[in-house]
């Protein structure tokens, strides 16, 4: 479980985030919502300390979340970019192998038979020694998953998933998502697709200035909506 | 004609010592220039700072200065205090002297390789528990090498003409040989043109093997 208390982060004289409390549950689908620059992927950057809080709080399994044990958290939460971040100079395999044999010490067998375990679960198993510059960007983003998941997270964090996706590529990482959501995995989603945050998530955060304006069960924030900036919101983006 | 194929055979006899100091001198300066890449990213000042004087002050005094200093200027200081410090080849000092030089330009370029790796690489690998040193090592290097390579092979045909100042500390490479043979034969222009058709040679062969490796290098899927 994460606990989030009283998050703040500035960059420079602006501040981002002006105090953000949450909680994200064993299991629970979180997703995160809101106008750009609001500070939602800054928000999930700083649980994982990609972006160093100015002040407040994260604690994960009752640990403080600090520079000392920082690797070792991030070990049990699994990050997804929007720019997929794949690493070009190794094959899809080693992409998936590199972390667990290199920070787990897993061996290089074991650790390519969950690989390959994973590629079938995101469907790309005939994709093992490609390179990923030769992948759509969705089944990038789908290695990345994989690449994610091989460490065995106990919460994933997607970062805009489907942002920089052509469209007819969005559905198949929203159903690898979807899966995953299934299986009892904890997962945090800033994203803009409002039909997965209706389908999937258990609760959905709804931020505007650094802040959480609304959150709650999705038929609740994204069907009556209680707050006026959220209602704006949801007008603008449901109206395209 | 003959004088000039003449002076050319003379100067071809230096090659093997222009190539061998320059392939070594290119090892030491990619280690050190990398390690010196990497202290110029480091957060703690006094790391940052040396790396930056060491540097400044090899880029901004002459090769040939330098070859002075390391050759003569060494052993000299050394046995004024009474250390008993000879260079058994002047080679030796030639080969050091050139891979420090070589260093402080490798680490400019290898820093320019380091920061043009996409940000986003670094936070992958943290995000999956790598310390910064693993990400380094495993992602962004890797990476950064492929993007210096032009301009290491730069680096490398510019130190092919570079130790030619060697000559004058004594080491008997290409511009040695020539030197040479014009003083007992006063055949100045065949000697010179000898001297630099052989440093065209190598730089030439060079350029174009690096082509091929970069050409080689971009096919590969990564």
């Amino acid at each position: 479980m994460i606990e989030i208390n009283n998050l703040k982060k500035s960059f420079g004289d602006n501040e981002v985030l002006k105090g953000i409390n949450a909680k994200i549950g064993d299991s629970e689908v979180v997703c995160i919502i809101g106008p750009s620059g609001s500070g939602k992927s800054t928000m999930l950057r700083c649980i994982n300390m990609l972006e160093e809080p100015t002040g407040g709080e994260i604690i994960i399994d009752g640990e403080k979340v600090s520079e000392s044990n920082i690797n070792e958290v991030r070990t049990k939460m699994g990050m997804v970019f929007q720019g997929f971040n794949l690493f070009p100079n190794m094959t899809v395999l080693q992409n998936i192998t590199c972390a667990p044999i290199n920070v787990k010490g897993m061996s290089k067998d074991e650790a390519e038979a969950k690989a390959r375990e994973l590629l079938s679960k995101v469907k790309l198993p005939e994709k093992a020694d490609v390179y990923p510059k030769s992948l759509s960007g969705g089944q990038q983003q789908r290695v990345a998953i994989a690449r994610a998941l091989a460490m065995e997270p106990e919460i994933m964090l997607f970062d805009e998933p489907t942002s920089a996706l052509d469209p007819e590529m969005v559905g198949e990482v929203l159903d690898v998502m979807k899966e995953l959501a299934k299986e009892g995995m904890a997962m945090a989603v800033v994203t803009h697709e409002m039909g997965f945050a209706k389908e999937v998530s258990d609760r959905v955060l709804f931020m505007d200035g650094g802040y959480i304006v609304e959150e709650g069960k999705p038929e609740e924030v994204l069907s009556n909506p209680k707050e006026d900036r959220t209602k704006n919101f949801l007008s603008q983006v449901l109206a395209i | 004609m003959a004088l000039y194929f003449k002076g050319f055979l003379v100067a071809l006899k230096g090659a093997p010592t222009t190539i061998g100091v320059t392939v070594l001198a290119v090892i030491i300066g990619t280690a050190l220039g990398l390690l010196l890449a990497l202290m110029r990213q480091s957060k703690i000042k006094i790391i940052n700072l040396i790396a930056k004087i060491y540097i400044d002050v090899v880029r901004g005094t002459p090769l040939v200065v330098q070859a002075f200093i390391f050759a003569y200027g060494l052993p000299q200081m050394l046995q004024a205090h009474n250390v008993n410090f000879t260079w058994p080849y002047l080679v030796i000092p030639a080969i050091i002297c050139c891979g420090l030089n070589s260093a402080a330009y490798m680490a400019e370029v290898i820093r320019s390789g380091l920061q043009a790796v996409d940000k986003g690489q670094m936070e992958a690998a943290r995000s999956l528990g790598m310390t910064h040193k693993m990400a380094m090592r495993l992602v962004i290097i890797p990476q950064a090498i492929k993007i210096i390579l032009p301009a290491v092979g730069n680096e490398f045909v510019t130190l092919i003409k570079e130790t030619s100042v060697l000559s004058f500390v004594g080491v008997v490479e290409i511009m040695r040989r020539g030197n040479l043979w014009n003083a007992s034969t006063f055949e100045t222009f065949p000697a010179y043109i000898g001297v630099a058709l052989v440093y065209l040679i190598l730089t030439l062969t060079l350029t174009k093997l690096i082509a091929t490796m970069e050409k080689k290098m971009s096919q590969e899927a990564c």
